[in-house]
């Protein structure tokens, strides 16, 4: 037998405010096994894309190699896709971004994919905060090639095979915080409830937007002894406060205690509602978040939410000071002015 | 809220939602795998089990499993179950030999049936295999009851009645045709030790103080008589205008009927809104198809006659009105509209009537000069007289009268065996894992998208020709197949272990139907409203997990399942399972 997906959807499940149901969300059924964490990040993807109202022909999702890589194609049927070469997502990225600012991009990468055969690219998107999001589906092993340790496996962490790597991890969000992310955040498959405002405020911000989602290999690393089971995870996690995302031009309908909260507003106007937990800290401070990435790990726990938010960094567009209008829709005459135009070009440079 | 019990039946069936809404509790979804699989004589010998009539029901049923069905919820129509049943039967082949064995030696227990309907019937069927000596007492020719009198032949051919009935006749039931029981007394003098009444509600309603009933008294008729007569070929003709009174499924027998008796210009005249008419939607559809018009919000006011002879009939138009409380009343508007006709049929209602019983056996009546008929026995205060079908508690429908047949079967074997009649079977109940391996499964999870299909009808002109000539074609193999796969295997159960659950969200995030949800435990009322897609069917159960290692609860809607597998199929520990539940409903002696 065959497997496949209804096409019933629940009937009171109406369409958002674009006319669109969730099914014009959704993608081809996931063959990834049963009950990874993975999963759950498209799921969310399409729930924070459905819930912004978003066109889906107007979003580009990105991949390299690897499982995580793989799930572009079980959500977001509807959008552009383009499954690249292992580690190199970043730099289609940027070409196509390039060539059509319009466009939301949505980079998948995994562990194996960022941190390791694409560690230069990561680096580099990063660095030239590209206006993107960045998702890495981290589950600490290669669960494509049958569950070796990935350069995210804690030190000391057991998969199913049972050896404890020797080597320490690699922390993507540090790096991205050192190397100049203006979003940065983490968080957990098993936990939509804040992956899924998360997501929804990445994509709002303006820049590279960050996010580490810590997420469960259940074929090769759900073991009690690995740092990336859904049972460790749940039992170490450690929130640096609970996020809303509240669209903008909508009421903030619930009521907080004052002091308790906080608002951090984003490009277009909307805004993340922030509940301050017993850890606050500054979300604007470079330091603290390194701090604090550092102090939690000290406790055996892993940070997540949002770690680090700065609206001001110019992103790669502004950099470099490309012209407003996508260049796909620009002319052949604009684009290629004639040999005249580069003489005088030339000449000016003389 | 607590963990749901899903050791008790109860909850599993209740999501069958056709077999629960089914008197009979037919295993709707075990016979219509059955059809897919073209098992015709299989599907065939679930339903005769369960409802015995399953050729008469397949035409005839009132089918309350269809607005039940979930497709309906999920699309605009139930699957056609009613006609999927037919295909069974017409497409059998000889079953005989798989009837129950009727032992040549007798338990010495003689029990009468008094009628010969669907609920004597049933009685006689689940007794004699257990060895009763059985007489039955019926003023007409044949076996059947109303099922023969009152559903025409172009709804019912007799030969699929016939066959029906013989089944359980044909088992050694010693019959009285041609004899009307009119003495209670007399019956209970023959020393039966048990009596089973199922005489039906054979009175129909008149209009007896209506201006000019007794001078035009020739041209008016009640429906279930005339109807009767007609079966009986003792009427072959009506007049070739006909008003026919009332709006219930008689009336739309009525009209039919007459059209194909000479009937020209034939109308169905009610005093309700037409919205509010009592008979199935189905049966008023192959009404209209026929072209007879219905006439709404009309009160009789008088019969006319002239010269001693039916003339035609006064009606005053009334509107409904709703009162606060949404109670409706039919205020005249003063208009009087007449209709000229030949002949009336009443079919306004029908009534039970026990002339026959004895006031003094000890049989107690109540305030309405009704037998009292215990509702889970059907044990009357003598003890060894039950009553069941119409007879009980008035008017319903074939499948209902089955229900009680096989109730009080159960409450008379008890009874002659010296058990309490109270005491109650339990249902047979079975639930089997369908995982057969990777993305593999006992039952075809592959629904069909297609809408519902309609049966094929006979030419029109051919159709009211023929007073015999049935009218509907049935469903042919392929669109048998094709309706079958419209059905959602609620009887296929997801079935939740906690403590194999690792929350990772897999099943929640592949439902089609968003119904599976990880929260905070709450009452009943807050949980619904805290769902992925809120739980507004308050007719439908949450089903609800113990608590989770996070100290959530999965909770899951039962109300839109599509029973379509993923769940199970994409859990990496198994903690989602898809079982089949089959409950056989007890039957006397088992």
């Amino acid at each position: 037998m065959t497997f496949v997906r209804p096409n019933f959807r629940h009937p009171e499940n109406h369409t958002n405010q674009r006319g669109y149901s969730i099914k014009n969300y959704e993608g081809a059924l996931s063959t990834l096994c049963a009950g990874c964490g993975h999963d759950s990040i498209s799921a969310s993807i399409i729930k924070s894309c459905f819930d912004l109202n978003l066109e889906p022909h107007k979003i580009a999702k990105i991949s390299g190699i690897g499982c995580s890589s793989k799930t572009p194609t079980y959500f977001l049927g509807k959008a552009h896709g383009f499954n690249s070469v292992h580690g190199r997502m970043p730099s289609v990225t940027t070409g196509a971004n390039l060539a059509n600012r319009d466009l939301l991009y949505i980079g998948v990468s995994g562990d194996g994919d960022t941190a390791s055969i694409g560690m230069g690219q990561f680096a580099h998107v990063v660095r030239r905060n590209l206006n993107m999001v960045y998702i890495v589906m981290n589950n600490g092993c290669y669960g494509l090639t049958k569950g070796q340790d990935s350069a995210t496996a804690d030190k000391g962490s057991a998969s199913k095979k049972g050896v404890p790597s020797v080597f320490d991890s690699i922390d993507l969000c540090q790096l991205a915080l050192q190397l100049g992310a203006g979003y940065v955040a983490r968080s957990f498959s098993g936990d939509k409830k804040q992956l899924t405002p998360l997501i929804k405020a990445a994509i709002k911000h303006q820049g590279f937007a960050f996010i580490d989602v810590v997420s469960p290999c259940v074929t090769f690393n759900n073991t009690p002894t690995s740092t990336k089971g859904y049972e460790w995870v749940r039992d170490h996690l450690e929130a640096t406060g609970t996020v809303d995302f509240i669209p903008s031009k909508s009421e903030i309908t619930v009521d907080y205690p004052e002091g308790t909260t906080r608002k951090l507003a984003l490009h277009d106007g909307s805004e993340l509602l922030l509940h301050k937990n017993a850890h606050d800290y500054d979300l604007s401070s470079l330091k603290a978040a390194m701090d604090r990435i550092e102090s939690t790990k000290e406790l055996d726990k892993i940070l997540t939410g949002l770690i680090y938010h700065n609206q001001s960094v110019q992103d790669t567009h502004e950099l470099i000071q490309t012209v407003e209008q996508p260049l796909n829709e620009l002319s052949q005459q604009q684009l290629c002015p004639g040999s005249k135009v580069l003489e005088k070009l030339n000449a000016s440079l003389r | 809220m607590k963990p749901t019990d899903t050791t008790k039946p109860e909850y599993f069936h209740k999501v069958v939602d056709c077999q629960y809404a089914c008197p009979a509790h037919t295993p709707v979804p075990e016979y219509i795998r059955l059809i897919a699989a073209g098992r015709y004589d299989d599907a065939y010998m679930i339903n005769w089990q369960s409802n015995v009539f399953p050729g008469v029901l397949g035409r005839t049923c009132d089918r309350p499993c269809e607005p039940a069905c979930r497709r309906g919820r999920i699309e605009e129509e139930p699957v056609a179950i009613c006609r999927l049943k037919r295909v069974a039967a017409d497409n059998k082949s000889d079953i005989t030999h798989r009837l129950p064995a009727i032992p040549k030696e007798k338990n010495g227990k003689r029990v009468a049936l008094i009628g010969g309907g669907p609920a004597s019937l049933t009685v006689a069927r689940d007794l004699m295999p257990l060895g009763y000596s059985i007489d039955l007492y019926d003023d007409q020719n044949k076996g059947g009851g109303f099922m023969r009198s009152q559903i025409p032949s172009f709804r019912l051919p007799e030969a699929v009645l016939d066959e029906e009935v013989n089944y359980i006749l044909d088992m050694g039931v010693v019959t009285h045709f041609n004899q009307e029981v009119t003495s209670m007394a007399a019956v209970l003098s023959k020393q039966y030790d048990a009596v089973f009444v199922g005489t039906g509600a054979p009175r129909g309603r008149d209009l007896p103080d209506l201006p000019g009933r007794n001078s035009g008294d020739a041209n008016i008729h009640i429906g279930i008589d005339w109807l009767a007569s007609v079966a009986f070929e003792h009427i072959d003709k009506i007049g070739k205008k006909v008003l026919v009174l009332g709006g219930g499924n008689t009336a739309m027998d009525c009209c039919r009927t007459a059209i194909r008796l000479g009937g020209e210009d034939v109308r169905v005249v009610v005093r309700s809104p037409k919205s509010d008419m009592k008979a199935s939607p189905w049966e008023i559809e192959d009404a209209e198809h026929e072209d007879i018009p219905m006439y709404e919000n009309h009160n009789p006011k008088a019969f006319v006659t002239e010269n001693g002879r039916l003339v035609g009939m006064v009606f005053e138009r009334v509107e409904p009105v709703f009162d606060e409380q949404g109670k409706r009343s039919l205020v005249p508007t003063g208009e009087e509209v007449m209709m000229p006709c030949d002949d009336v049929l009443m079919a306004i209602g029908q009534l039970n009537s026990f002339p026959w019983i004895e006031r003094n056996l000890g049989i107690e009546f109540n305030d309405w000069d009704m037998p009292e008929v215990d509702k889970t026995t059907f044990q009357t205060s003598l003890p060894h007289v039950f009553i069941g079908g119409d007879a009980a508690w008035g008017p319903e429908n074939v499948i209902t009268a089955v229900a009680h047949g096989h109730q009080a079967a159960i409450s008379i074997h008890h009874y002659c065996h010296g058990k309490s009649t109270t005491d109650r079977p339990a249902p047979e109940v079975n639930l089997t894992s369908q995982k057969m391996g990777f993305h593999d499964w006992l039952y075809d999870a592959h629904i069909s998208d297609d809408q519902r299909h309609v049966v094929a009808l006979i030419d029109k002109q051919k159709a009211v020709g023929d007073r015999k000539l049935e009218v509907e074609k049935g469903f042919d193999l392929s669109q048998g197949y094709e309706e079958a796969m419209r059905c959602l295997n609620c009887d296929v159960q997801t079935v939740f272990e906690t403590d194999r659950c690792i929350e990772c969200d897999a099943c929640e995030d592949i439902c089609p139907v968003d119904c599976i949800n990880f929260t905070d435990n709450a009452p009943e009322d807050l949980l619904r409203e805290q769902l992925k897609v809120k739980a507004t069917n308050k007719d439908q159960d949450l089903y609800v997990s113990d608590e989770l290692k996070t100290k959530r609860v999965m909770v899951k809607d039962e109300n839109v399942c599509l029973h379509c597998g993923l769940c199970a199929e994409r859990c990496p520990t198994g903690a989602w399972d898809m079982q089949k539940f089959l409950l056989h409903e007890a039957t006397a002696g088992k």
